[in-house]
């Protein structure tokens, strides 16, 4: 009799934490599956059909997407999306690149203002990016064109030729990109300078390391969990970016986004979209996964949270 | 001071001498003169600073919060720049010498140990720095984690330390690069009482046992008299006297030393001849040698010196006072007296002599000796 009681009454418990783990984990688990796992199984899916008229995607299953993407066509081997996988790599890690070194130093600066300064420098960095990013975009059109004040400047400089303006280019990408992905880097890098006590600073100094060596082995390793975070905030979006090449490189400095957004509007190839979309994931775990591996090594085997 | 080293020496291990003795190495005087730090418009941190540190010396730098021994102290470390004035270390001036080219080392309030470095890596920083080779680096290392006895724990993070090992580790950060001055800005204030009464003890220990001179910053007199050689009393940015601890606290140089010190009775004097004063307390003779020109200033009377109830001797002299608080310490009682409505704190050592009441009338004896003539 005791026994059949408590067994029921762990079955019982059994029952309701069933019921409890149903009830927490369903909406986020249906969530997932509904608007991650099935789309990315029939984007690849689609990856691997053919491509039928008006672009659809039809049986029988072929590697042809691949082919086309990897240049193989009717005219033999063309180098034109490796060109634009190139260039999407290329401007990534420039634009991050230079947003590092544009937000360390403004990072650095609002940590050394007055405490009730730094909510106030944050959110003027943040502030922009409240604006559309499409009408920032134009708005970087109307300064960089031809005629504008900046474009003569560069001109008389003679860093363009006559009359070409700073945009459309590789250059005004490369800028629209760094522009719109700088708060991304110096939230990240301010939160780890906050963190930082100031006497570890003097503690280097005082062990005989000139300010150059304070540097480099007393802070920069202590911001470098939040400069890690920062790139992958900035090089994954980056990466993908379709708005920003598309208004500021003018066709002429197409990135893979572009690539893929085209297959699936004006060029109408489905597959082909899908396959570069699917290059575009495996690129990205690549840049992840390597992340990991420098942020392990440089922070001493610290696991650094990406 | 040789009875001290005396016993230590006894007392120690014997390993820990050895390495001691190996450790032991020319230590640095310093001199300062003229001293002179502002912030800003009208924050004077140090007015004008004239101190001679002798080598080898336990040296303490006393005073209350915003006086200027932090400043004084991040001067000599080169952390602070001094508008003007002249320091030498070891007989080199230094005041233009930028911090990682003085042989000083600095023991920070908060420690500043890199959390993103091992202990041992931390340890080694600053022979890093200097460019000492690996070898030579990995064996002092060693020696000084043995020596801090903190050996196993070289490789964790300094996260996963507490307060206690956090300090000891940052001693020997600083020590393990062998400075001739060693600067230690209040380095036992974070630690417990229990804690703290032991690293006193330590530290003094390895003072006299390493011989290198050290400047410690502390606002606590207790602290400051317990380990010290000599202590300088700063206030306002300026020194307002520099002595050995029992000069300090026997015969302090003003008012705000001797309250600084902990002394609570002070009484205006209002009227002095050869040999006596008047205060408040009533007239009290003085031993001629407190004798001063003109009638002014304090009388310093120590509560321990005291004596209540039982016969006054002759040449003693005499009040009369009543029992208003008694306060119950154990090794000792504090009693709370007014004399002629003024109050008077006694001290008695607890030898099973008896305990006054609350409420009683006592007779008080002092020495002429032990009072002292305290300028204003």
């Amino acid at each position: 009799m005791l026994q059949t009681s408590q067994t029921a009454s762990r079955r019982h418990a059994v029952v309701s934490e069933t019921r409890h783990l149903l009830f927490t984990v369903t909406p986020g688990a249906a969530w997932i599956i509904l608007f991650l796992v099935l789309p990315s199984l029939y984007l690849m899916a689609v990856a691997f059909m053919t491509n039928g008229p008006y672009g659809l995607p039809q049986l029988p299953l072929s590697l042809s997407s691949f082919e086309q993407l990897a240049g193989v066509g009717f005219l033999g081997w063309s180098p034109g999306n490796l060109y634009t996988l190139l260039r999407s790599l290329w401007q990534t890690v420039v634009a991050t690149g230079l947003v590092v070194l544009v937000a360390y130093p403004i990072a650095y600066y609002i940590t050394t203002c007055r405490a009730r300064w730094r909510p106030i420098m944050l959110l003027l960095v943040v502030v922009p990016s409240w604006t559309n990013q499409v009408i920032r975009t134009f708005g970087w059109m109307n300064l960089l064109a031809p005629g504008t004040p900046l474009s003569n400047l560069a001109e008389m400089m003679g860093l363009i030729s006559p009359n070409m303006g700073l945009y459309p280019s590789n250059f005004a990408v490369t800028l629209g990109l760094v522009y719109n992905f700088l708060p991304f880097m110096v939230l990240p890098l301010y939160a780890a300078f906050e963190k930082l006590d100031t006497a570890q600073v003097e503690a280097a100094q005082d062990l005989y390391a000139k300010p150059v060596r304070a540097f480099w082995h007393a802070v920069f390793p202590q911001t470098l969990p939040g400069l890690l975070a920062g790139v992958v905030l900035v090089a994954i979006p980056a990466f993908g970016m379709y708005v920003i090449p598309e208004l500021l490189g003018g066709g002429k400095a197409m990135m893979l986004g572009n690539l893929v957004a085209t297959q699936f509007s004006g060029g109408s190839n489905w597959p082909l979209g899908a396959a570069g979309a699917i290059l575009m994931l495996i690129a990205t775990f690549i840049g992840l996964f390597a992340m990991r591996r420098i942020g392990k090594r440089l922070g001493g085997g610290e696991e650094v949270v990406i | 001071m040789t009875d001290l080293t005396n016993t230590v020496k006894t007392t120690d291990r014997a390993d820990v001498t050895d390495t001691a003795s190996r450790d032991k190495r020319g230590a640095s005087s310093i001199r300062m003169q003229g001293l002179r730090k502002q912030f800003g418009r009208d924050s004077v941190a140090l007015a004008g600073v004239d101190l001679d540190i002798n080598a080898g010396e336990f040296f303490t730098l006393l005073g209350p919060s915003g006086c200027g021994k932090t400043t004084l102290l991040r001067i000599l470390a080169g952390l602070e720049e001094a508008d003007d004035g002249q320091l030498t270390i070891g007989g080199k001036d230094v005041i233009d010498m930028p911090p990682h080219r003085r042989s000083v080392n600095t023991v920070f309030q908060s420690y500043a140990l890199f959390p993103h470095l091992s202990v041992r890596d931390n340890l080694a920083f600053g022979l890093r720095m200097r460019g000492e080779p690996a070898a030579e680096r990995d064996r002092k290392v060693a020696e000084v984690a043995e020596f801090i006895k903190l050996g196993s724990l070289v490789e964790r993070r300094v996260d996963q330390l507490s307060g206690g090992q956090k300090q000891r580790i940052a001693l020997a950060r600083a020590l393990v690069c062998e400075p001739d001055v060693l600067l230690l800005d209040e380095p036992l204030s974070a630690l417990d009482a229990g804690l703290r009464g032991q690293l006193q003890v330590e530290l003094q220990r390895l003072q006299k046992r390493l011989g290198v001179t050290f400047v410690f910053v502390t606002h606590d007199q207790d602290e400051a008299m317990v380990m010290s050689d000599r202590i300088a009393v700063l206030d306002s940015g300026i020194i307002q006297q520099v002595g050995t601890p029992s000069e300090i606290y026997e015969h302090p140089a003003n008012a705000f030393v001797a309250r600084f010190m902990g002394h609570d009775n002070l009484f205006a004097i209002t009227a002095s001849e050869s040999n006596w004063v008047d205060t408040g307390l009533g007239r009290l003779q003085l031993d001629p040698a407190e004798q001063r020109d003109t009638p002014d200033g304090w009388l310093l009377i120590r509560p321990e010196t005291l004596e209540l109830g039982g016969d006054v001797p002759a040449d003693y002299n005499r009040l009369e006072g009543t029992v208003e608080e008694r306060l119950y310490r154990g090794s000792r009682i504090e009693y709370r007296l007014t004399v002629n409505d003024h109050p008077l704190t006694a001290v008695a050592g607890n030898l099973g002599q008896r305990i006054h009441d609350v409420g009683d009338r006592v007779t008080i004896g002092i020495c002429p000796e032990d009072l002292v003539r305290v300028a204003a």
